[in-house]
């Protein structure tokens, strides 16, 4: 059985970090000229009392009365977040009871951060190719912002908080093509929370400044920018002609090329070191931030709504970050 | 590849400062300027440039522009 997009949602706590309000925080520093440089000029944050799975329900009930879905035909919850409501049960049971959907349904988490949506297609296709299950919901939610230390000018300039609800079924818009997925785990330390959970369960308060003058903790969010940027530029070009490969297409047969919104200034790098046209390249960040696993999702709705699709177009989807891990698939508009 | 060259490809990378005084001997992690993003851009550049893969590492273990040089040379010639 082939495996489809059918439907699309998304969405983004209320409260918003403008450039400016970053500026009024950290007045020696120039987040003008920097935010312009990554292309962000704000980010929706979640308040103190709306997590992760809030918004993944949000996004999900917004996905079922956009496209007229009801819940009960849902028979698998795929949960992608790195911010999951407990240790235990997985999050993903907790968001059956809360959407109503059938108990019937199988429903499991799964940890992964920027590379979490292509790995939730590639699953929910395995679904569906084995007769598991035939309407699958894929949920990517993150709440970075929880993570980052408050005086983390860096952290707080890049990350956004959004959540996106992906319905894949027997039949839909676009195939799921063929996928291409990589791990490293020796990058593990360089986009890390070590403290909080069961191998150093107690978060340090003491303050660490990173080798650039951010202010973190071993509890908070650390990010070794220049080593990450390093990492794509290395595995990403590579990743992209895998998949292209893997799919038996050649790159101007592409119509977009959907990678992780990470920041701008790295996606255009790689943009220009695969050699694609800037039309065919799609940047949806300014208004939101890096979302993490719900980058690839808001950016891929947004551009359906802006770019023309004719049967048997192609876009190319491709995430990578946090592990690292990566993952690389073509979908086929039908 | 020449230094006076890649300095002042290095110096590039710097947006405000008056960047006409770097020399191969420039501490440029004490430059005003110096952060996550200009590493970044000094990582694209060679990359760009040279064809050649800087880590994080790289620039954490250099000190003065010439060292980055240094890496830089070393690691075209292999």
């Amino acid at each position: 059985m082939q495996a489809f997009i059918k439907a699309i949602s998304y969405h983004l706590p209320q409260n918003q970090l403008t450039n400016a309000d970053l500026s009024a925080l950290f007045p020696e520093w120039g987040v003008e000229k920097i935010a312009n440089k990554i292309g962000i000029s704000t980010r929706h944050i979640a308040a103190e009392d709306e997590f992760a799975s809030d918004m993944a329900i949000a996004a999900a009930q917004k996905l079922f009365a956009a496209h007229n879905i009801n819940p009960t035909e849902i028979d698998f919850i795929l949960y992608c977040t790195q911010s999951p409501d407990y240790f235990l049960p997985s999050t993903a049971c907790i968001i059956q009871d809360k959407l109503s959907i059938p108990v019937k349904a199988g429903a499991l988490d799964f940890n992964l951060g920027c590379s979490g949506y292509v790995y939730g297609l590639a699953l929910a296709k395995g679904l569906i190719a084995a007769g598991i299950a035939t309407n699958i919901l894929l949920l990517t939610a993150e709440t970075y912002s929880k993570f980052i230390h408050p005086k983390d000018k860096g952290n707080r300039t890049i990350f956004g908080d959004a959540a996106a609800a992906t319905l894949i079924s027997t039949e839909g818009f676009a195939a799921i093509g063929n996928f291409e997925l990589g791990t490293d785990g020796k990058g593990a330390e360089n986009l890390m929370v070590k403290q909080g959970a069961i191998r150093y369960p107690e978060k340090s308060a003491d303050t660490v400044h990173d080798d650039y003058g951010n202010e973190q903790s071993l509890g908070s969010l650390y990010m070794n920018g220049p080593e990450i940027f390093a990492f794509t530029s290395k595995e990403i070009p590579a990743l992209i002609t895998d998949t292209l490969k893997k799919n038996g297409v050649r790159k101007d047969e592409i119509g977009q090329f959907i990678l992780h919104q990470a920041n701008r200034y790295m996606l255009e790098h790689l943009r220009k070191k695969m050699d694609i046209a800037s039309e065919n390249f799609y940047i949806y960040m300014a208004a939101i931030g890096n979302t993490v696993s719900s980058s690839v999702p808001v950016a891929l709705d947004e551009a359906m709504k802006e770019k023309q699709v004719t049967p048997q177009t192609k876009w190319l989807l491709a995430g990578f970050g946090v592990g690292y891990s990566w993952a690389g698939t073509v979908i086929t508009f039908i | 590849m020449n230094i006076e060259k890649f300095i002042s490809e290095f110096a590039d990378q710097f947006d405000d400062l008056d960047t006409s005084s770097f020399t191969a001997e420039t501490l440029f992690k004490e430059n005003d300027e110096w952060s996550s993003m200009t590493a970044l851009s000094v990582i694209a550049m060679v990359d760009d440039v040279y064809a050649v893969r800087l880590t994080g590492d790289d620039i954490r273990n250099s000190k003065v522009i010439q060292d980055i040089y240094d890496i830089v040379l070393k690691k075209s010639n292999s």
